[in-house]
């Protein structure tokens, strides 16, 4: 919206644009080209109480409220400035890609033991009763199951890290 | 003090307890369920463990999870609110057992006050009066007649292990005793896994006193004072007040002095409430130990200008009491109103659903506690209670006038709320004169 008033404005004889603002369509012009090139989707210029912003390619991730609590996963998708625009097709691969959540609350390790190897890396194979990982709580140690087929795409925690029910630890590239 | 403390709670009363943290400079983890991710109140905690779908069993009522949030946030206490597992004997002993302390009473103490028969009988050995029952269970339908002859119909069966209201049937005569006494206790099974009933004198016309009690561990027990929660229905309170209007001086020093007596015998520490039946010749009966803090703990702590979460954190921690008895005082008058996502025009039939329009009262004397929000969905999985709204004026005249304004103040859209039976209470002749008890509002504001 503002876009487009801005536009307007910079068109208009009664305003004229003024070299070098952001109200200068030939400037606009410069910095969408240079979006493009440097691989930029958002662009904030103020020019005294003047402002625009040009936003380009996919809505970037929110980035949680200032308050938020510590999460005890880092995010493996958060946003953070401006060169998260990434190339359309590795996305929609992903959204293709089944999770593994964990059932539980507890400590994730990748290996039955701390010398054992792990259960699995990205590129192993998985079916539905193949063990993953381990979440231990309260000293009990479970063993959790892929429960889909395909193979691990993505590992998003790391060994001996906290996590809640529901935290997606896997991302598996379906068979 | 404890530098950290997980919250097993939700709704308004985690958010009490978050902010009594702050207020101390002691960190939080609050433990959340699928259907309360997104509630505001879980991100003024500075740590949140989601532990597990919505439906209670798996999630607040987990233990496992529960404990499992507790280890990974590296916390020292578990406060447990209210409901959920407040008075659950097993969960504080695990908390314990895993070197985690457990907000509340001993186990040993909530076994004591939480079997109603049990609790009886150890306020026979300090003389606070209960109302005539049966000395223990009722096990089968000759007992239970041959008890109700003794003590005179209505007769009242109760679960041993229930609580809140729940679990209680009333019976006028014999035929009544005979089929109730059967129902009773696969009700009780069912609710609370445990079959076992007594019965007692119903007393009728009587009005519910209760009295708030704080002891530590350094052998120190006061109260403070009484709250009236006579207006029910269906034995959840509605309307909760401090002092109690026309219960005689005597009669207050009686019922705190009898409360003292009782949790001291039960070595009860941490906050508790002791409830009593008052009829209308003043005369008292106790009713139940509640080994937890209540919903209504914000009446006390408007009337005696105290902060009960605190203390409750502080006793925990092994600190002295921060009230002396002498100090206490009981100043002006307080009354909350309780508002629930009910509608009253459709047997109060739960409204969960999202709030999208909010206007909340404020102005002198009032206190709102609610975790609610413009935008906050209600969730269908839990109580329906959103918001307490509380008033504190120098008479109960003025407290109830400035409870009217903030009622009629309070806007939420397109929930449906108790909002306007309580305006229909605070104009209520009986209620304005304090000649009101535990049936009033089922027989004149709901009778058909």
């Amino acid at each position: 919206m503002s876009e487009k008033k801005s536009a307007k404005k910079a068109s208009s004889p009664r305003s004229p644009s003024v070299p070098g603002s952001p109200m200068d369509v030939g400037l606009l012009q410069q910095i969408i080209s240079l979006m493009a090139t440097n691989d930029l989707n958002t662009v904030d210029v103020r020019d005294g109480n003047r402002r625009i912003i040009l936003k380009r390619g996919a809505a970037p991730v929110a980035v949680p409220m200032a308050a938020a609590p510590a999460p005890l996963a880092a995010s493996p998708v958060a946003a953070a400035g401006a060169a998260s625009h990434t190339p359309s097709s590795p996305r929609d691969e992903e959204a293709s890609f089944k999770s593994i959540a964990s059932p539980m609350v507890g400590t994730f390790y990748t290996a039955p033991s701390p010398d054992a190897e792990a259960f699995v890396a990205v590129g192993s194979s998985v079916a539905e009763d193949t063990d993953v990982c381990v979440i231990e709580a309260m000293k009990v140690f479970n063993n959790i199951k892929a429960e889909c087929r395909g193979t691990i795409a993505k590992i998003l925690v790391q060994n001996g890290q906290a996590v809640e029910f529901g935290q997606t630890l896997f991302l598996v590239k379906p068979a | 003090m404890f530098s950290k403390i997980l919250i097993a709670n939700r709704g308004e009363i985690a958010l009490r307890i978050i902010r009594a943290c702050r207020e101390m400079g002691v960190q939080t983890a609050v433990v959340y369920s699928t259907a309360d991710r997104d509630a505001a109140y879980v991100k003024l905690a500075d740590q949140a463990v989601c532990i597990g779908a919505a439906a209670p069993a798996e999630s607040y009522l987990n233990i496992p999870r529960i404990i499992s949030a507790a280890e990974i946030t590296d916390v020292q206490a578990i406060h447990p609110g209210y409901g959920f597992l407040a008075e659950n004997a097993h969960f504080a002993e695990v908390c314990r057992s895993c070197k985690i302390e457990f907000i509340g009473p001993s186990v040993a103490a909530m076994a004591a006050v939480g079997d109603k028969v049990e609790c009886k009988r150890l306020a026979k050995k300090v003389k606070v009066p209960t109302v005539p029952g049966s000395e223990g269970s009722v096990d089968d339908e000759r007992a239970a007649l041959a008890i109700a002859n003794e003590i005179g119909y209505p007769v009242i069966i109760k679960a041993a292990a229930g609580g809140g209201g729940r679990g209680m049937r009333l019976a006028h005569n014999e035929v009544s005793l005979r089929a109730g006494i059967a129902a009773a206790q696969a009700e009780a099974e069912n609710a609370f896994k445990n079959s076992t009933v007594y019965l007692e004198k119903y007393i009728e016309h009587a009005r519910h006193v209760e009295v708030q009690i704080l002891a530590d561990h350094h052998g120190n027990a006061i109260h403070l004072f009484e709250r009236d929660c006579s207006l029910q229905r269906r034995h959840q309170k509605l309307v909760e007040e401090s002092p109690s209007p026309l219960l005689s001086d005597e009669t207050r020093q009686e019922l705190c002095a009898a409360a003292i007596r009782l949790v001291k015998a039960a070595g009860y520490t941490s906050a508790g409430t002791v409830e009593f039946l008052v009829d209308n010749k003043q005369k008292h009966y106790l009713l139940e130990v509640n080994a937890r803090i209540q919903v209504e703990h914000p009446v006390t702590e408007l009337v005696t200008s105290t902060d009960l979460i605190r203390e409750q954190i502080r006793i925990a921690a092994g600190e002295v009491l921060s009230y002396k008895q002498k100090d206490l005082r009981q100043t002006g008058h307080a009354i909350e109103c309780r508002i629930n996502a009910e509608d009253p025009a459709r047997s109060f039939a739960p409204c969960p659903g999202t709030i999208e329009q909010l206007r909340v009262p404020g102005g002198p004397g009032v206190r709102l506690d609610t975790h609610v929000y413009a935008g906050y969905r209600i969730p269908p999985n839990y109580d329906s209670l959103i918001a307490k709204l509380l008033v504190h004026r120098p008479t109960r005249r003025e407290a109830i006038a400035t409870m009217r304004r903030a009622l009629s103040e309070f806007y939420i859209s397109p929930i449906k709320t108790t909002i306007p039976l309580h305006l229909q209470i605070m104009d209520n002749e009986s209620f304005l004169s304090g000649h009101t008890d535990t049936g009033f509002i089922e027989r004149t504001m709901l009778a058909k």
